[in-house]
């Protein structure tokens, strides 16, 4: 392996996180590059080095300002919401039961059948009027009749008088 | 964050306890400010809430926690560069007023002396001016690798550049850190 590819390989391995074989490729490599293995061991030193720095921990009030943060965001309103099951959507769905049920439920009076009795007295009782329809629709000496006059053409036969 | 997504509230309480800490530690040796680290952790959080119902398992959340953390950071230096310059030009003499903020996970010797301390104080100064003097993507990089101890291909991903180019931005790095901390280096890196 040429130092080049060292470039690579290097950090892992003073991290210690290179696989069993690259490891072994890589100390092979070290055996016979000082350069390389003073850049290993200095490369490990950094890192133990870096462990150094504490760790800063979040201030107190940091939770309370993300969640009042959180409580300040704006509720998004999706349409298709409604359609998940909620509280909401429960009673609408029931209320909606309940009127199918109840419109089904009321009987719609129904007008009682006229008595054939009745209606034959009923058109007796027209029976005159029936005949004398019959009797002028079909009377020969109005069919003789000539058509009804317009107003207007009557109107214009006596201006051209 | 399927359960967030799902919208169960007390799992994004629980996400908010698991990264806040993981998450303000990179942002401000990212931005070398407490406050705005804090700021824009709060910002990642608001994010990840917005976009919880559209999250889709497709890589893992860390990662994306974490690109969006990188995202904002940089914006942030970029946004705050010239800001920056001004003031390390109108104060040479400037005392890193946040080093008393953080406070160690352990201390070695319980009664140090101040002679000690005074050294172990530079010795993180300079360790911390170290890794403020990379680029920046290249701090990002040393950052997720050193202390989130994030897969090559999660930091590439979150850096948007090949495994192969993330591994030479890393070593370009430590190269520099070598060179930078070489006085403690040549020591054995060791206290």
């Amino acid at each position: 392996m040429s130092c080049e590819r060292m470039e690579n390989r290097i950090l892992a391995y003073a991290d210690g996180r290179l696989k069993e074989r690259d490891r072994a490729e890589v100390q092979k490599h070290l055996d016979d590059c000082s350069a390389c293995r003073v850049r290993a061991t200095e490369f490990s030193s950094v890192s133990d080095l870096l462990d150094e720095l504490p760790v800063v921990e979040p201030s107190p009030a940091f939770d309370v300002r993300v969640r009042a943060r959180i409580a300040a965001e704006p509720v998004k309103q999706n349409w298709w919401a409604w359609l998940r099951p909620s509280p909401r959507m429960a009673f609408a769905a029931s209320m909606l039961l309940l009127a199918t049920l109840f419109v089904g439920s009321t009987k719609i009076p129904e007008t009682a059948p006229i008595p054939p009795d009745q209606a034959d007295a009923e058109m007796m009782q027209d029976l005159s009027v029936m005949e004398d329809h019959d009797t002028l629709s079909n009377f020969e000496p109005l069919k003789e009749l000539p058509p009804p006059v317009d107003a207007n053409g009557a109107d214009d036969d006596q201006q051209q008088m | 964050m399927l359960d967030v997504k799902a919208g169960d509230e007390q799992s994004f309480g629980l996400l908010l306890q698991r990264y806040r800490t993981p998450l303000v530690n990179f942002l401000y040796r990212m931005v070398r400010s407490r406050e705005q680290a804090e700021d824009l952790a709060q910002e990642v959080f608001i994010r990840v809430y917005r976009a919880r119902e559209e999250y889709v398992p497709s890589a893992k959340f860390t990662t994306w926690l974490f690109r969006i953390a990188t995202n904002l950071a940089l914006n942030s230096l970029r946004d705050h560069r010239h800001e920056k310059l001004e003031i390390s030009m109108d104060a040479p003499v400037i005392a890193d007023a946040e080093d008393g903020d953080e406070k160690p996970f352990e201390v070695a010797d319980k009664h140090p002396t101040i002679e000690q301390k005074l050294v172990e104080e530079d010795r993180k100064k300079m360790i911390r001016r170290a890794i403020e003097k990379l680029p920046e993507k290249q701090r990002a990089a040393v950052l997720l690798h050193k202390y989130q101890e994030l897969d090559y291909s999660e930091i590439a991903k979150i850096l948007s550049v090949s495994e192969s180019a993330l591994k030479s931005l890393l070593f370009r790095a430590y190269e520099s850190l070598r060179i930078e901390l070489a006085p403690l280096v040549a020591r054995g890196g060791t206290k």
